[in-house]
């Protein structure tokens, strides 16, 4: 764990941002941005749209300028730099294929704006082709291309200039859900295998999860948190960071008196002994993940809340639930395994949390 | 295998090193003025003392011209350090220096009054700018914007800043600068002295705006006849507009042809044939009136000479582009829209009412200001028809071919004229454009547009038939009346005017034209061929930069681009003619004064092709370009062009058709040995020789005709067929 931390010390950045701002008149979309990212690593932006995570990736390409900071691509400023003369290639989310060229042409584009001549051009965009599997279709037209194989054009296209970071623009956007899955194993895979640096931007935090070696969550243009993904969902910063990286159901509570790692902390009835995690004693919350809500027929013992169900689906491999609670008054959202005995909705049912698998978050 | 390692700033030494070097051939090689008999015949070479450079004459009888180096050392010396910074304020001060020495010292002696009463001398004298002073004065600009890319301006993109410093010179020399000539002899008398009281005793004159006729009196002022006309057009052209375009879309024919016809009309349409062509049926001699006089014994009359000859003719000109405007917009009322009012139990007429008509509307008041600005800019027709009836474009003409010949009289009018123009264009951008609900150009969402309620449609067919008819009867005119002896007394075939104006004869050495419309026809298409790849360029680049850069004043830019759209040309020609009659910039009487006016009328046809064919691209293609290391030239040139394919074709058709029947800036600037045809047409119908006027311009319509339906044939339907783009390219301000 932390190893990417641990690669920084004495290794420079294949990309650093330092203090970064882009405004469009009032409006700022990207606040004082901070980071840095190994070489080597697949790095998401994540955050809901409108978080500036698409800007922070145009800034990286320079298809944007800073207003203010710093960007420095493998140790050397290219703040001022426009996107011709930066180190960096792009996947779109429209892949963006040149609609008069072929796919040949399409690839060995950035090569000839080089000055590469035809022959060479051609040998090491084949050479990319038939790594993204396409050998065969250099004379084909963009469309003529399913939408997975455009995207592997369009990543061929960018790997061919054997770029220091290459980017991606929710690349998995325009494919349909089953083909995602496999797009995203390609892309990290060969993001592996060629040991590139990515940056990958997404809005959905379970591709983010399965893809990243490091995620750095965006909130209103400033960056909510930074981590591996073992980090954020176990440990989220803030409210919105437990939320928005899967689920979570968020109890009010309030936090007691310090005892060394652990404290206090009362959630209705219950009263829980909690890593504070730094969280000063006063309101906070309680992030409880759905799968690790456990309802049990009938009211509530020790160590449990009363509730009542007031929605039930059955979605074939486990069920969802809504329990309304009085103490603390809010809804609860559960799943769970058993499909077979369920819950009927008004059933009085009890709800356990698993103390091993809730975290406590600050207010924000 | 990496890119060339980028260097923080680097410095552009071969790229500033280039300009450097032409900015010194303009000072010391090339000559600095206007050579006579042409650069190209190279005289000047054998006489290189007298024609020379600046810096020669500089030593010689021109000082002023020496400072100019100045600002080329430092800027040398800048280079010598790597340095960009101060290039601009180098180049400034040099293009600062041309335009005050330019301005202040002219042919005869000093250029402002004031300068002349301080010095007490007639001054010193020069000819106007040579190619040694523009390309001088073109590498001063690029090395400013060499800094400004230095500085990080527009992502600190050379080409991007360059080809925009260029736009906006050409846009202040070749739009500005006539038009503030415009207003500085308005405020001069004849012999150039400032005349304040002369100006506002010819602005309130009145001839231009008396209101006698409203109290019994026999004429009102210029003003208000050349408004009255136009609000009447504008009143009735949208009317008809209106009634064609629901029956083209919201009826059973649902006319294809219709649209086809009525959109291609007003391009081939030379402006001032409609009028004629009413002469030839309602005139003194017309047929109708032989036929009334004849049968019914009404007597003949000169009623079509005068406001109802000129309204005619308009609304026949300009409803075509009424029309297109309002199918625009009709198709852009989403059908869905008026299925749901109808399945909330409206009946057909209060959709309309309700749902449809509010939402056409603005689109309604588009089209009325769209022909208000045209019938306000209309020079041919009134010229031809109007008789004893003056309005203001062709008071600015006589006002300066006339025998009074009063530039300063010419100059207030022009203003007048402007003012009502560009206030009716200022308030359709503004004003109307924000209140517009429809959006054109989405994706339909399906469903079928509802039927007109009854008496609408009965309405609607009843005000466009006998229009239709009418507009077919005076094209059958145009293209037949040439070809008998004299249309309706006499219709006896013949040939003598096509032979007269196209015979081709066998002479001593060959085949040679001898008809008398060659000369003309054969430069129209010259000059016309030539702007063509120039209108093309300038728009297109313009286009690209207003729909994929972003810069600090790109509103303004926008703005003075598309404005020339609302500059009647009779305004164009007189300011061309008060501003590039004299130094700096002589060019009246030549080519190209008549191929630049045929560049900058016609600009904003190419920016609005270009504008629609970019808006279709999809912006990360270029991105996708520029991270693959393509600078934004080579991004231009090898992804942006090869999809705007269409644009070029539409802007470079668009731009030659409307160059060939382009009369009213143009009349100011043709000459014996540059005459044009839509000129030489309108002389022979100002004679009486409507025979050659009217099977030339039959000619003229058939030519345009074989151009557009030529190229249509050889790029395919897509890029000219489109109905949108015919909307955008349309032709406005006559």
């Amino acid at each position: 764990m932390n190893h990417t931390t641990g690669a920084m010390i004495g290794a420079i950045p294949a990309v650093r941002f330092e203090a970064v701002t882009k405004r469009y008149g009032q409006v700022v979309a990207v606040d004082h941005v901070g980071f840095d990212i190994a070489p080597g690593t697949l790095v998401t932006l994540l955050g809901p749209s409108g978080c500036g995570k698409t800007t922070t990736l145009r800034l990286i390409a320079g298809l944007e300028q800073a207003s203010d900071g710093r960007i420095l691509i493998d140790g050397t400023d290219v703040t001022a730099l426009s996107a011709a003369e930066r180190d960096v290639s792009m996947v779109f989310q429209s892949y963006a294929l040149f609609p008069h060229m072929d796919v040949m042409e399409n690839v060995s584009y950035g090569l000839r704006a080089m000055g590469l001549k035809k022959a060479d051009a051609a040998a090491r965009a084949a050479e990319k082709l038939a790594l993204v599997g396409l050998s065969g279709y250099e004379k084909r037209q963009p469309s003529e291309l399913s939408g997975g194989q455009q995207q592997r054009v369009a990543v061929a296209r960018a790997i061919v200039l054997e770029p220091k970071v290459l980017l991606f623009d929710e690349p998995l956007s325009n494919l349909d859900a089953k083909l995602r899955r496999r797009v995203r194993d390609e892309i990290r895979g060969l993001q592996q295998d060629l040991s590139l640096t990515v940056v990958y931007v997404t809005h959905d935090q379970e591709e983010a999860l399965a893809v990243s070696d490091r995620i750095i969550v965006m909130r209103s243009a400033r960056v909510a948190q930074d981590g591996t993904p073992r980090e954020l969902y176990n440990a989220p910063a803030s409210r919105f960071v437990a939320d928005f990286m899967g689920d979570a159901n968020l109890l009010e509570a309030t936090v007691g008196e310090h005892h060394s790692e652990t404290a206090k902390v009362s959630v209705g009835p219950l009263s829980l002994d909690l890593p504070h995690r730094g969280i000063a004693p006063g309101p906070a919350a309680l992030a409880v993940r759905p799968h690790s809500v456990r309802l049990t027929a009938g009211s509530a013992g020790r160590g449990g809340i009363e509730g009542q169900v007031t929605k039930a689906a059955y979605l074939g491999d486990h069920m969802e639930y809504m329990v309304a609670t009085v103490s603390p008054k809010t809804e609860i959202f559960a799943t769970a395994a058993d499909v077979n005995r369920p819950h009927a909705v008004g059933a009085d049912v009890a709800v356990h949390l698993d103390p091993e698998s809730i975290v406590l978050v600050g207010n924000d | 295998m990496t890119r060339p390692t980028p260097h923080q700033n680097t410095f552009p030494a071969r790229n500033i090193g280039a300009w450097l070097l032409l900015a010194w051939a303009g000072l010391l090689i090339l000559p600095w003025y206007k050579v006579e008999g042409g650069f190209f015949s190279f005289g000047w070479l054998a006489d290189f003392a007298a024609h020379g450079p600046a810096v020669l004459r500089g030593l010689h009888d021109a000082p002023w011209l020496l400072p100019l180096a100045l600002p080329l050392l430092a800027a040398t010396w800048l280079w010598a350090r790597r340095r960009t910074a101060g290039l601009a304020v180098a180049g400034g001060i040099a293009l600062v220096w041309m335009a005050v020495e330019g301005l202040a010292i002219i042919h005869s002696g000093w250029g402002f009054g004031w300068l002349a009463a301080l010095a007490g001398t007639k001054g010193p004298v020069q000819p106007g700018m040579g190619w040694g002073a523009v390309i001088y004065a073109l590498s001063m600009l690029m090395l400013v914007a060499a800094d400004f890319a230095g500085r990080g301006w527009c992502k600190g993109d050379r080409f991007v800043i360059g080809s925009l410093l260029i736009v906006i010179a050409t846009l202040v020399i070749f739009v500005a600068y006539p038009l503030l000539s415009i207003l500085s002899s308005a405020v001069r008398d004849n012999s150039g002295n400032f005349a304040p009281a002369l100006f506002t005793q010819k602005l309130f004159d009145a001839n231009i705006w008396s209101l006698d006729c409203l109290i019994g009196g026999n004429r009102c002022g210029v003003a208000w006849n050349t408004l009255f006309v136009a609000v009447l057009v504008g009143v009735l052209a949208t009317a008809l507009g209106l009634a064609l375009a629901l029956i083209a879309l919201r009826t059973q024919i649902r006319a294809k042809w219709l649209l086809r016809g009525l959109s291609i009309l007003p391009i081939i349409t030379p402006p001032f044939v409609i009028g004629l062509a009413l002469i030839l049926l309602f005139g003194r001699a017309g047929m109708v009136t032989e036929f009334l006089s004849h049968h019914f014994g009404i007597p003949r009359s000169r009623w079509i000479y005068g406001v109802a000859g000129i309204t005619m003719a308009q609304v026949l000109a300009f409803t075509p582009i009424a029309f297109l405007v309002l199918v625009g917009v009709l198709q852009g009322v989403s059908p869905s829209m008026e299925e749901a009012s109808q399945t909330l139990r409206a009946s057909r007429w209060r959709t309309f009412r309700t749902v449809t008509w509010p939402l056409i509307r603005p689109g309604l008041a588009s089209a009325f200001l769209i022909s208000f600005i045209e019938s306000m800019a209309d020079f041919a027709n009134p010229l031809v028809i109007g008789g004893n009836y003056n309005v203001l474009s062709t008071d600015i003409f006589f006002a300066v071919v006339g025998a009074a010949h009063d530039q300063g009289r010419a100059a207030v009018l022009a203003i007048v004229l402007l003012v009502f123009t560009l206030a009716a264009f200022l308030i359709q951008r503004q004003w109307i454009g924000k209140r517009s609900y429809v959006t054109v150009g989405g994706k339909g969402d399906g469903g079928t547009p509802a039927p007109l309620p009854g008496g609408l449609r009965i309405g609607a067919y009843g005000i466009a038939v006998p229009w239709l008819v009418l507009t077919v009867v005076v094209y059958a005119i145009i293209l037949i009346g040439g070809f008998v002896n004299q249309i309706g007394r006499d219709n006896t075939p013949t040939l003598q005017y096509f032979l007269t104006a196209f015979s081709v004869e066998k002479g001593v050495g060959g085949w040679f034209l001898s008809g008398s419309a060659w000369p003309s026809l054969t430069m129209t298409m010259t000059l016309a061929l030539v702007s063509m790849p120039f209108t093309a360029a300038i728009g297109l680049l313009t286009a690209y930069l207003l729909d994929r850069q972003r810069f600090a004043g790109r509103a303004l830019f926008e703005f003075l681009a598309m404005m020339s759209f609302a500059i009647p040309g009779t305004v164009v020609g007189i300011s061309y003619i008060l501003a590039f009659n004299v130094p700096p910039i002589q060019m009246t009487g030549t080519g190209l004064i008549i191929i630049i006016s045929f560049v900058f009328r016609n600009m904003p046809v190419a920016i609005r092709a270009g504008l629609a064919n970019l808006g279709q691209i999809d912006k990360s293609l270029d991105e996708a370009s520029l991270t693959l290391g393509a600078r934004s030239f080579a991004t231009l040139r090898r992804v942006m062009l090869p999809l705007m394919k269409p644009a070029i074709v539409t802007a470079m058709i668009y731009s030659f058709v409307r160059a060939m029947t382009a009369v009213s800036a143009v009349i100011f600037l043709a000459t014996g040995r540059f005459n044009l045809a839509t000129v030489y047409i309108v002389g022979r119908a100002d004679v009486g020789e409507y025979g050659i006027a009217i099977v030339y311009a039959a000619v003229m319509i058939v030519l345009m005709m074989i151009v557009l339906v030529g190229i249509q044939f050889f790029v395919g339907e897509r890029s000219l067929g489109r109905r949108r783009e015919g909307v955008d390219a349309m032709p406005i301000a006559a």
